[in-house]
């Protein structure tokens, strides 16, 4: 096997969680990258929308922000940003939402905002932008994340994007139309949440991971799924496909 | 061709922006207006409200000015690059001033502009609930619909002092042709109290009236039509110049430090009269890398019978 770096792995894994003729709402990077390979591969009918507008878009370059104009030229459609969020994301239309961030906790909240307090805050992110439309609206929230210690917290500093607040049973009061969060791509393990609880739970190593090094990269006791599976390596068809798509590694370092 | 709304950026801002008015600087990532952001800090203005969902480098550089007193925002971030250093320096360490804030998701800063252009006293939306944002923000509220036992968010409508307005190309009395990411403009315009049209280009009104779906905004909306070509960089505007996609880049090393901003902007913004003459320092080299490709569409017909 091609040696792949930590990036390339998450985004292979990532990308083969999506479905041919799904919706997916894109950020650009590392999520960009996984829709796109998706579309190369097993989802050629994968309907990329981003928040800036860009419906439907066939970018030839890598995007730097989803603002770029390579996401308009030869685009299915382009919409205001509030037509954007109520036609597209409230109108229920997005199946899939790519979501990242400072911390995320073990119900999928996910924290864009702040560091430490929001009146006196140690370091000031660039908030939620679009990303808690996001998460209360699509079927189907992912992230694809480094695994470290500082990116997994017990509980965020601030919930910028909601997961499962405190479990399951809660966030249910809250009717939010949206599915929550569904699984959380990491260099060392695939999770996904237990459907009763609401709990991250490991359900997949990447190859030559233990469970043992997830828990060390992990502040708390993580779920474990009672079939622990392995995923399947990277072929050589996904390693080659995905380094046409930034061949000059900027976002695959 | 000419009207009494045609005039120069010094002269808009002059004329429309006062110290202590609330102001948005429209485009989602397309066709930011940055020329009318260096005229405003130019003629030193402050206590300005600055509203805009991404505040982008011009809103960092206004901040750095001390123009702001205040901003309104959904997204503080340089897109795919990092931080916006001035607005943190402001808000963490009071450099040049303290800086209040008010923050919303992008659904809510949108939904809080078409409140605004349509009149309404509250616009519902399905977001911020069971996000940490309303317990920070007061004007972020709840109502129960009156048809069913459903709770929604509600944000407050939004009415700017000034907005600000790049387009492809106007007619001198500001209809406005404006094509690829629409952003918030259309709702900027209509929600604010004055509006400034800037434009790449000045057509005559046949060339409005030949594709009226495009007209975004009407003549009867805007206050001043400036034509400035170029106004959007770094930023940019679709079919005339690509995003400079490597300023933003430097832009986090231009930031590192209050003094090195400022060495920028008495570059880039103090010493220069105005946007022909920042052009006329920009390197062809550079112009030349952001000129695109053409891609027209297919032309349509509006005829009947």
């Amino acid at each position: 096997m091609t040696d792949v770096s930590p990036s390339e792995l998450m985004v292979i894994v990532a990308a083969r969680e999506l479905k041919d003729k799904e919706t997916i709402l894109v950020g650009v990077g590392i999520p960009n990258l996984a829709a796109n390979l998706a579309k190369k591969l097993q989802a050629p009918g994968l309907n990329m929308v981003y928040e800036s507008g860009a419906v439907g878009s066939n970018p030839s370059r890598m995007p730097l922000s989803i603002g770029d104009p390579c996401l308009v030229t030869g685009a299915k459609s382009i919409c205001s940003m509030y037509e954007q969020f109520a036609y597209y994301l409230q109108g229920g239309r997005i199946d899939v939402g790519f979501l990242g961030g400072a911390q995320i906790d073990k119900y999928g909240n996910i924290n864009s905002t702040i560091i430490g307090t929001y009146k006196a805050p140690k370091v000031r992110l660039p908030g939620s932008g679009g990303a808690c439309d996001i998460a209360s609206n699509v079927k189907k929230i992912i992230v694809i994340t480094p695994h470290e210690k500082r990116r997994f917290v017990e509980k965020v500093d601030f919930k910028s994007s909601p997961g499962f607040i405190d479990g399951k049973e809660n966030w249910s009061k809250l009717g939010l139309q949206g599915g929550g969060p569904y699984a959380v791509i990491t260099n060392l393990c695939t999770m996904k949440f237990d459907q009763k609880t609401g709990e991250m739970m490991v359900v997949a190593l990447q190859p030559g991971v233990t469970i043992e090094k997830v828990q060390e990269n992990t502040p708390w006791k993580l779920k474990v799924a009672d079939k622990l599976e392995s995923t399947p390596a990277p072929t050589e068809k996904e390693i080659a496909t995905l380094r046409s798509l930034d061949p000059t590694k900027i976002y695959l370092g | 061709m000419t009207s009494d709304k045609m005039m120069t950026m010094k002269e808009a801002v002059s004329k429309f922006v006062k110290d202590g008015d609330s102001i948005y600087l429209a485009g989602f990532t397309h066709m930011i207006p940055f020329a009318a952001g260096h005229e405003i800090i130019r003629q030193k203005r402050k206590d300005l409200t600055l509203l805009r969902a991404t505040p982008d480098i011009i809103y960092d550089q206004m901040i750095a000015a001390g123009c702001a007193k205040k901003l309104v925002f959904s997204y503080a971030g340089n897109p795919g690059v990092g931080s916006l250093r001035c607005f943190r320096r402001s808000l963490e360490k009071s450099i040049p001033r303290p800086l209040e804030i008010e923050e919303y998701t992008h659904f809510g800063l949108s939904g809080r502009l078409f409140a605004g252009a349509t009149k309404m006293p509250f616009l519902p939306m399905r977001t911020n609930i069971g996000s940490d944002l309303p317990p920070e923000n007061p004007l972020i509220k709840t109502i129960k619909s009156p048809y069913s036992d459903e709770v929604v968010s509600t944000v407050p409508p939004l009415n700017p002092d000034v907005a600000v307005v790049h387009v492809q190309r106007a007619d001198v009395n500001g209809n406005s042709h404006i094509w690829g990411i629409i952003g918030e403009q259309k709702d900027a315009a209509f929600a604010a109290k004055k509006v400034i049209v800037s434009c790449e280009e000045i057509v005559d009104e046949s060339v409005i009236r030949s594709d009226p779906n495009r007209t975004l905004i009407p003549d009867f909306v805007v206050h001043a039509v400036v034509h400035e070509p170029w106004c959007a960089h770094p930023s940019y505007t679709q079919g005339y110049y690509d995003r400079d996609n490597e300023f933003y880049m430097q832009w986090d090393d231009v930031t590192k430090e209050h003094d090195t901003t400022m060495k920028y902007m008495d570059e880039w913004v103090f010493g220069v009269e105005d946007r022909a003459q920042y052009m006329s320092k920009m390197p062809s080299s550079k112009i030349l890398k952001l000129t695109p490709k053409t891609a027209y569409s297919t032309p349509v017909s509006y005829g009947s019978v």
